[in-house]
């Protein structure tokens, strides 16, 4: 019996762990093997001295701050909005869940313009003289990472069984008692799910602060990114790279322990939104206030991709099918909307795919302490992406498989490959406390029916898990089409993705080029827009039918 | 003392109480009783404050109380699965509204509420290790922490096993009347009703039909379905009253009239036991035996199928003809 649930164990997990370790393990352990190899011969003397550069210091310290304070700012902003969007019932509230989604997706440059813009000194909040502060960063990094914890919380908040917190009001508990003592225990797995993803996002993000932050400011991701393209000090870039990877590593271990909960079974119901009252006016308020600083950046951008030489025109968006002022790019940025579109479909079934076997495998409860050991160490090691840098990932692809028996340089699978792996932790982490929350004996009730392992899947966990499959399948495409920082380093130049080409179009010079480069955005937020609107629908009444 | 003013309940525009109007003086319990979905659990849920009211008033010794949100109405409400906090410990269960209080002397008083529902030394334990009789007792005691002015029971026994119904009714019962606590409890199950309560109200689609202390809405229920509702086996309408009530005669003081004589009866399974004297003639057409006697269904001339029941000692085997006796005080007048 135990030998039976270890081998099906090992056969879900068999694959996914040879995935991670081809396309994961491989090309990192390579890049990082750079930095200790020197000239033939093992040296670590080079990365023992970066880490003792008082520079390291700093920026190490830095990426920790900024990086909390905008998780902080995320949450804090990202729980009312959560409550407002999921919980209550007013019009139009599926459209603002994708709007704000869509900071989520566009590409990192275009927000970093999009704030600059909007703070520089001509810009309409010049005034406030944010520009090159860390406030622009952290405004930049929340910006970009309230949707996370929205959808993420919001999800589970919109299954969570009202009835506890209708028990508790009925003792006497006001609606801030109910939501202390009730609800955020419930909501804790996801709470801290969310908040640690984004604080790894915000960790390693990479084209926020290097457009906002300039030289003054950097974080261990744009160091990398410096030290391994513009000063080629390789032993640095790896250093540093070990430096994040054991960082994140205590991080989710400590992430475990705070979502270790005394009872992870939650009773899932959908309850029917209600109608807003006057309590709620504070939520709502904070969801104005979140709207308002989504939207001014893109109102920005939006206004910037309707405007040239002083004038309002489409031009902009007319010049998307040529290749650019000065033929800036090799295909038009139409093309380049397909080649993304397609890379995103590719991505996002194999995060999927991945993602739904991984959550399987660690969510399921374990028989013996063995078991339980070995379920917890997987758990860890599908978890290690997160802790990698896309920039380090892509370089490490470059490097480790463009020669035999790996030569993937020119597969057309290597971009939704990367792109997957990136994706991967949300995905995993919008479906494991969903699984972990189902009953048990749903699954053992389903066995004693004659329901082999396949069909009890089906007719428990899958009914259950649809909705957040479908969120996460969202999450995978919009974080598809909007990645950069590994994209950039493994797209070919015939096969742009539409980020890339935007990246392209700022960098050459022409005010035409530039004005192209926000309308292509426009069109890609659009897009990400469109396609999560498609989903939530679609999960909505899929829903329904179960 | 609790008092409902026709009160009306709807979701989306479709009502699910209609003009209830109930009283509830201090001490007693009441039990709404009905079938599921007739809108017992909304009336439930709108005296606490969890629905708004379409329409009607609320009051509590006179006060109006629709206005209040439910954490102040200083009520308790159990659930049919107690919906027990499951990251807080039985003991932290228990004293959740002493601590919202900031309640001196928690500790004991927790420990006194385990003694009164028998749960001694399961303080530390996690809802998940315990049964689902366990669970309900702990939310009993959850509820009873702070001594709410109403308590509010929502089937709090439909989700056990029947032995553990019985015992864990007898025992709310017996707490209930201890504490001198008013309770309002919805159950579609009428022996649950008839253990706990003192008053009963019953409910049919969305309305309630009758209402009153427990053993006069059992001696006279307003109408045929309620008489099946509470438990009688069946209700005779016409002639066949009329001649059920004849046998009757004998042992009543007074003969009935032409008018009440045709009113219908609601008949108990053990109405009719089978008599070498009774007044009325019938064939067996089933028998089936329990412990504690026989039970038949006899075809009787002019009444048409009735339940009887013999004793053990007494088997009439199907197609036999048997005599039936009349026991009046298992029938009940309906309508009257």
């Amino acid at each position: 019996m135990t030998a039976r649930r270890l081998l099906t164990l090992a056969g879900l997990a068999l694959g996914p762990v040879l995935v991670l370790a081809v396309f994961f393990v491989l090309p990192v352990s390579g890049m990082v093997g750079r930095g200790f190899v020197v000239d033939g011969r093992f040296d670590p003397g080079g990365v023992v001295e970066v880490l003792g550069r008082p520079r390291t210091h700093r920026v190490l310290w830095f990426t920790v701050w900024s990086a909390g304070l905008a998780t902080l700012a995320s949450v804090l902003l990202g729980l009312p909005a959560a409550y407002v969007l999921y919980r209550l019932s007013f019009p139009g509230r599926l459209v603002l869940r994708a709007l704000l989604l869509v900071p989520f997706v566009l590409p990192t440059v275009v927000v970093g313009v999009a704030f600059r813009l909007l703070i520089n000194d001509s810009g309409p909040l010049g005034p406030l003289g944010l520009d090159g502060t860390p406030v622009a960063i952290i405004a930049g990094l929340t910006f970009f990472n309230v949707a996370v914890v929205i959808r993420a919380v919001g999800i589970a908040w919109e299954s969570l069984d009202p009835r506890p917190g209708e028990a508790a009001a009925a003792l006497g508990a006001s609606p801030a008692q109910v939501f202390r003592t009730v609800t955020l225990p419930a909501l804790r797995p996801a709470l801290v799910g969310a908040a640690s993803v984004v604080f790894l996002f915000c960790a390693t993000s990479f084209g926020v602060v290097l457009t906002l932050g300039g030289l003054r400011y950097s974080s261990v991701e744009t160091e990398i990114y410096l030290l391994t393209t513009q000063l080629l000090d390789l032993p640095a870039a790896a250093a540093l790279s070990i430096l994040q990877l054991l960082a994140i590593t205590a991080l989710l271990l400590l992430v475990g322990r705070l979502r270790a909960s005394p009872d992870p079974t939650v009773e899932r119901r959908t309850a029917r939104p209600r109608r807003p009252r006057r309590p709620d006016v504070v939520p709502v308020a904070l969801t104005v206030l979140v709207l308002a600083l989504v939207a001014a950046p893109i109102l920005t951008l939006v206004v910037g991709s309707l405007r040239a030489d002083d004038a309002w025109t489409l031009a902009n968006y007319q010049r998307l099918t040529t290749v650019g002022d000065g033929n800036a790019l090799l295909v038009p940025v139409t093309d380049a909307l397909v080649i993304s579109l397609r890379t995103a479909v590719d991505a996002t079934w194999m995060a999927l795919l991945l993602g739904g076997l991984i959550s399987v495998v660690v969510s399921r409860r374990s028989l013996t302490g063995g078991e339980r050991r070995l379920r917890g160490a997987l758990d860890g090691f599908f978890m290690l992406p997160l802790g990698v840098s896309a920039v380090t990932l892509g370089f490490g692809f470059l490097i480790t498989l463009d020669r035999p028996p790996l030569s993937l340089r020119d597969s057309p699978l290597l971009v939704p490959v990367a792109q997957a792996l990136v994706a991967l932790p949300l995905v995993v982490r919008t479906l494991v406390p969903v699984l972990t929350g189902i009953d048990d004996r749903q699954r053992q009730a389903a066995a004693s029916l004659g329901a082999g392992p396949l069909r009890a899947f089906a007719t428990v966990d899958l009914p259950l898990v649809w909705r957040p499959l479908v969120a996460a399948a969202g999450f995978a495409f919009a974080v598809s089409l909007g990645e950069f920082g590994a994209t950039s380093f493994l797209a070919r130049d015939e096969h742009p993705t539409l980020p890339v080409v935007i990246y392209q179009l700022i960098g050459r010079p022409g005010g035409e080029n530039f004005g192209m480069a926000l309308s292509a955005s426009v069109v890609l937020a659009a897009t990400t827009a469109i396609v999560v609107l498609v989903v939530d629908r679609f999960g909505g009444r899929s829903l329904g039918t179960v | 003392m609790l008092r409902l003013a026709d009160v009306s309940v709807a979701y989306d525009g479709i009502s699910a109480v209609r003009h209830a109007s109930l009283e509830l003086p201090d001490g007693d319990v009441l039990a709404v009783l009905g079938p599921s979905g007739c809108g017992k659990s909304s009336l439930l849920r709108a005296v606490a404050g969890l629905e708004p009211l379409a329409s009607g008033q609320i009051y509590v010794d006179s006060r109006p109380f629709s206005e209040v949100p439910t954490h102040r109405r200083g009520f308790a409400l159990m659930f049919q699965d107690g919906q027990l906090f499951h990251h807080l410990t039985v003991a932290r269960n228990i004293g959740y509204a002493l601590r919202l209080r900031r309640t001196p002397g928690a500790a004991a008083r927790v420990e006194e509420l385990l003694e009164l529902v028998g749960l001694e030394g399961y303080g530390d334990r996690l809802p998940a290790t315990l049964s689902g009789g366990e669970r309900q007792r702990v939310a009993l005691a959850r509820c009873l922490a702070v001594r709410p002015r109403l308590l509010l029971l929502d089937e709090p026994l439909s989700s056990l096993d029947t032995g553990l119904r019985q015992r864990l009714a007898a025992d709310l019962r017996q707490i209930l009347t201890q504490k001198r606590i008013t309770a309002l409890m919805v159950t579609h199950d009428h022996e649950e009703a008839f253990t706990v309560a003192d008053r009963l109200a019953v409910m049919r689609a969305g309305e309630i039909v009758q209402q009153g202390p427990i053993d006069e809405v059992w001696r006279t229920p307003i109408d045929p379905e309620t008489a099946l509702f509470l438990g009688y086996a069946r209700v005779l309408e016409g002639p066949a009253a009329g001649i059920v009530r004849d046998v009757c005669v004998g042992d009543s003081a007074e003969p009935p009239t032409q008018t009440s004589r045709t009113i219908p009866l609601a008949v108990r399974r053990s109405a009719f036991r089978v008599d070498a004297d009774g007044g009325l003639r019938g064939r067996v057409t089933a028998a089936r035996t329990t412990p504690e006697q026989v039970r038949l269904v006899v075809e009787v001339e002019g009444v048409g199928e009735v339940d009887a029941v013999a004793p053990l000692d007494q088997h009439p085997a199907v197609g036999e003809a048997v005599r039936l006796a009349v026991d009046v005080t298992r029938t009940a007048p309906v309508g009257g």
